[in-house]
């Protein structure tokens, strides 16, 4: 959004959007822009065209794939004959990654139940304007929760031998401690970035990489028994 | 110079027949670009006007309008699919081998249902994290969000109960693997196991019961919510754009329906 630099000076010339206005701004200060009224498109025809120009090209390439790509089909269902590993639809291998650590109530019941209350929730909290960096304020307290909450999920997974959620787990954790000890006025671009990033930020970023890393094991690295296998030696 | 063509077209569109179906005139001005949205069912779920930095790809990479896209080639292949299938066993089975071998382009019209579907169900999780990552789910869309969740629940509920279709080996233990996790739900678990699959197995009931939730009732739920789920991003003031102080956000887009052509 904002890219803080020592010194910005701008003219624009167009007249309806911006009238003539020099602006400088300055670190740790910001001009206070409310843009009531910006350049609009029709949606008809514009938008309407650039939406259909989407959704062909996207049936475009769905075409192409489909020609050379066929969809797997196996034997007719037999309910005697059970084949090593049975796997769900990979969107959900994920959760039956996890299916073999827990018991089925925690991962086939309790996880799911509550993600969908997470994510249902997210907009509600009010701790995820962007302006406010999880580190910024009550520091020492917030760090000690961070540390107590991290070590304890670590602990957590260890126990159960969930090794393959420890790495996510790790990197979105360093990533945080870098974040606690970056400012907004930091020199580095990328330690800014951090250091403004809210609580719900850092949970759904963890997510996102645990979901990605239990689906691709889940996907391409168990084999009989829920074994380790690797893809390209099978 | 407008051409021959051009000409007729625009005499039609003017005539009486073609006034009487669509209630807006023609012309290029701004006002009947407007009412050709405003005064269409489908499109008035729509706002008139869209912010132009949020038509650029950058700005949503369109996952949304490309989910939305999926959907469309899932109902068109899926209607077709349904001309050639039987929900029994073990007919379903042998629809599928008479779509790859017997029914002209049956094989490319399961391969194109199939890989869109594996599409939306990415796409649908693309566009909840961008949608995240931009803050879009902020005041005044928390409930557009939540309805956004329960579209990913729809898409995962279509994805799923279709893959028992085919009635394969693949589908058929994927499906064991998926419905015994609902056994374990505390106290009424068998009983939702019961309720989903009509027994205690998959079986022929459970093929049954998936057939009709994926054919009628999750698709008239998905274009339900579909409808809602657009038509509030023209309520909650369009599409949402980051602005230097987000609380301005509120005031600068609750004042939408003011502006728009009556």
């Amino acid at each position: 959004m904002s890219d803080p630099k020592d010194f910005v000076a701008s003219i624009d010339s167009d007249q309806r959007r911006s009238p003539t206005r020099v602006v400088f701004v300055t670190r740790r200060t910001s001009a206070q822009v409310r843009v009531t009224q910006e350049d609009q498109v029709q949606t008809y025809p514009a938008v309407l065209f650039r939406a259909a120009l989407a959704i062909e090209l996207l049936a475009i390439a769905l075409v192409l794939v489909s020609l050379f790509l066929n969809s797997p089909l196996e034997g007719i269902a037999d309910p005697t004959h059970t084949p090593n590993p049975a796997k769900a639809p990979w969107y959900f291998l994920g959760l039956q990654e996890l299916l073999h650590y827990f018991p089925p109530v925690v991962a086939g019941v309790l996880v799911p139940t509550l993600l969908i209350i997470a994510l249902v929730v997210i907009p509600y909290f009010n701790i995820n304007i962007e302006a406010n960096g999880l580190f910024l304020k009550d520091r020492t307290k917030r760090l000690r929760l961070f540390y107590l909450a991290a070590l304890g999920m670590l602990a957590f997974l260890l126990v159960f031998h969930v090794y393959v959620a420890v790495p996510p787990t790790v990197i979105v954790a360093l990533a945080m401690i870098v974040a606690a000890n970056s400012t907004p006025d930091s020199p580095s671009r990328f330690r800014r970035y951090l250091a403004r990033k809210p609580l719900a930020y850092w949970i759904m970023t963890w997510f996102l990489f645990e979901l990605i890393v239990l689906t691709a094991v889940g996907t391409w690295f168990r084999g009989p028994g829920w074994s380790w296998v690797v893809p390209w030696r099978s | 110079m407008s051409t021959k063509a051009e000409q007729i077209i625009e005499q039609v569109r003017a005539g009486r027949v073609w006034r009487s179906v669509f209630r807006s005139g023609t012309g290029q001005s701004t006002l009947h670009r407007a009412l050709a949205i405003q005064q269409n069912i489908f499109l008035h779920l729509f706002a008139t006007k869209v912010r132009k930095r949020m038509v650029r790809f950058s700005a949503t990479w369109y996952l949304g309008t490309l989910t939305f896209g999926t959907f469309l080639i899932l109902v068109i292949t899926g209607i077709l699919l349904m001309l050639y299938y039987h929900p029994s066993v073990p007919q379903a089975y042998a629809d599928m081998k008479d779509l790859q071998f017997v029914v002209s382009s049956g094989l490319f019209l399961r391969n194109l249902h199939r890989w869109s579907a594996q599409l939306m169900v990415f796409l649908v999780f693309a566009h909840m994290f961008k949608v995240f990552y931009r803050g879009a789910y902020r005041t005044p869309r928390e409930f557009n969000w939540v309805i956004g969740i329960v579209l990913l629940l729809i898409t995962l509920l279509l994805s799923y109960t279709g893959y028992l279709l085919p009635w394969d080996q693949l589908a058929y233990w994927a499906i064991t693997v998926g419905s015994n996790l609902s056994s374990a739900v505390p106290l009424v678990g068998s009983k939702i196991h019961f309720l989903l699959l009509g027994g205690n197995q998959v079986n022929a009931n459970a093929l049954l019961r998936f057939y009709v939730l994926h054919c009628v009732i999750l698709p008239l739920a998905a274009i339900l919510f579909i409808a809602i789920h657009f038509w509030r991003i023209r309520k909650d003031g369009g599409l949402y754009v980051q602005q230097s102080d987000p609380r301005a956000q509120a005031d600068v887009e609750s004042e939408p329906d003011a502006k728009e052509v009556q």
